[in-house]
């Protein structure tokens, strides 16, 4: 099992794939996903957000703001600008 | 060469250059149209997610707000028109402006204020022709919007929303948005849709059937939906704005196609008219010369 994750600007979809971790940082802290986390939305902090891919590569992103929703192992994030 | 060919000339050579410049610009369109669609499909990903999310928080939560929550008894509704900076698109800015009028006749009559947000030279110059009130207007991104542009636009819209209508002048109970949509490259039609307060279950692309999955907030419902709102209405301001763009393209294309084919008609006729012209003046010239001829043969006859 893995997560199809989905990481999207207003202009393009930036990133999409099955992963095994993602990890951002809310406004409350840092948040570690893994298979069957359970359904969550939350907003997110200015900061990295980090995809862990099924081939093992972590590929880290800068994000300011956004969000995170997570349900049946599927996690997109949202934000307005993306950096590598 | 006679007068009547010279002005046939001068005819076919004004057309034949207006003709090269509509050709330029239904090839230009035509691109552009390319591109222009690439970005609506390009921003369809976000705005499908913003949605998905705002109906789970919005029908999971029990947070009143007041982005969501229709006032009472509303005054004043405000019409966010989205036309073209240029012209040569036939009737694309009309038809936006038309439909614009129609939503304000009807707010009317439900005996609403309107107040008018209007994107693009076209509307702008309408409105100040007849002088009305503007609230906010932009121009100069028409045909190529980027997320800037609509976030400015639709911060100036959240603002009016947040005030209080009661009190304030420029405060709306309402917000309604009229834009283009593109439905295919011959297929665009002028769309009015309510935004605010938010009818989230309205979207093109298909939610994934069955139930939303219960959600944890974090940190909460309220923060959450504060910060989507906002969010969700720039991604809808910049939707319609992309889809009027490639719909403004597909106009401009079309108009130029025919002026082009017009000026074809009109180069062909004119041809004809101009070899008429010559023929007739060389019929003419031969006619003067026969009877030159005649009349010389004539009179050197008699003299002998």
């Amino acid at each position: 099992m893995a997560l199809t994750v989905e990481l999207v600007s207003p202009t393009e979809r930036v990133w999409s794939g099955e992963a095994i971790f993602v990890s951002a940082r809310t406004v409350e802290g840092d948040l570690g996903i893994l298979v069957d986390h359970a359904p969550l939305f939350g907003v997110l902090a200015d900061g990295e957000v980090s995809i862990q891919g099924i081939d093992g590569d972590t590929t880290v992103f800068n994000v300011s703001g956004g969000f995170l929703s997570v349900a049946n192992n599927r996690v997109s994030i949202l934000t307005e600008t993306i950096s590598k | 060469m006679g007068a009547q060919l010279r002005v046939y000339r001068r005819r076919m050579r004004s057309v034949k250059a207006t003709k090269k410049i509509t050709k330029a610009m239904e090839l230009i369109s035509a691109s552009r149209i390319v591109k222009a669609k690439q970005r609506v499909s390009a921003s369809t990903p976000y705005a499908n997610e913003l949605t998905r999310a705002v109906s789970a928080v919005a029908s999971y939560s029990s947070t009143i707000h007041p982005l969501t929550t229709a006032s009472e008894n509303p005054i004043r509704a405000a019409i966010l028109i989205i036309s073209a900076d240029r012209g040569m698109a036939g009737a694309y800015s009309n038809n936006v402006i038309k439909e614009g009028e129609q939503l304000a006749a009807l707010l009317r009559e439900r005996g609403l204020q309107t107040t008018s947000y209007l994107v693009g030279r076209k509307a702008v110059n309408y409105y100040r022709f007849r002088n009305r009130a503007v609230v906010g207007s932009w121009t100069g991104f028409s045909d190529n919007p980027t997320y800037e542009n609509a976030k400015e636009v639709a911060d100036a819209i959240i603002k009016a929303f947040i005030a209080d209508a009661q009190t304030d002048v420029n405060g709306v109970d309402e917000i309604h948005i009229v834009f283009t949509e593109f439905k295919s490259m011959l297929t665009q039609n002028a769309l009015a849709k309510r935004m605010l307060p938010l009818e989230v279950v309205e979207t093109d692309a298909p939610i994934p059937s069955g139930l939303l999955p219960m959600y944890e907030f974090e940190p909460n419902s309220g923060v959450v939906l504060n910060a989507l709102l906002p969010r969700y209405i720039e991604a809808r301001v910049f939707n319609a704005m992309l889809q009027s763009a490639a719909s403004e393209h597909a106009a401009r294309r079309r108009a130029m196609k025919s002026a082009t084919d017009n000026a074809d008609d009109l180069i062909k006729s004119l041809t004809r008219l101009a070899n008429a012209a010559r023929q007739a003046e060389i019929t003419q010239e031969i006619s003067e010369i026969v009877g030159g001829a005649d009349a010389l043969a004539s009179a050197s006859a008699g003299s002998e």
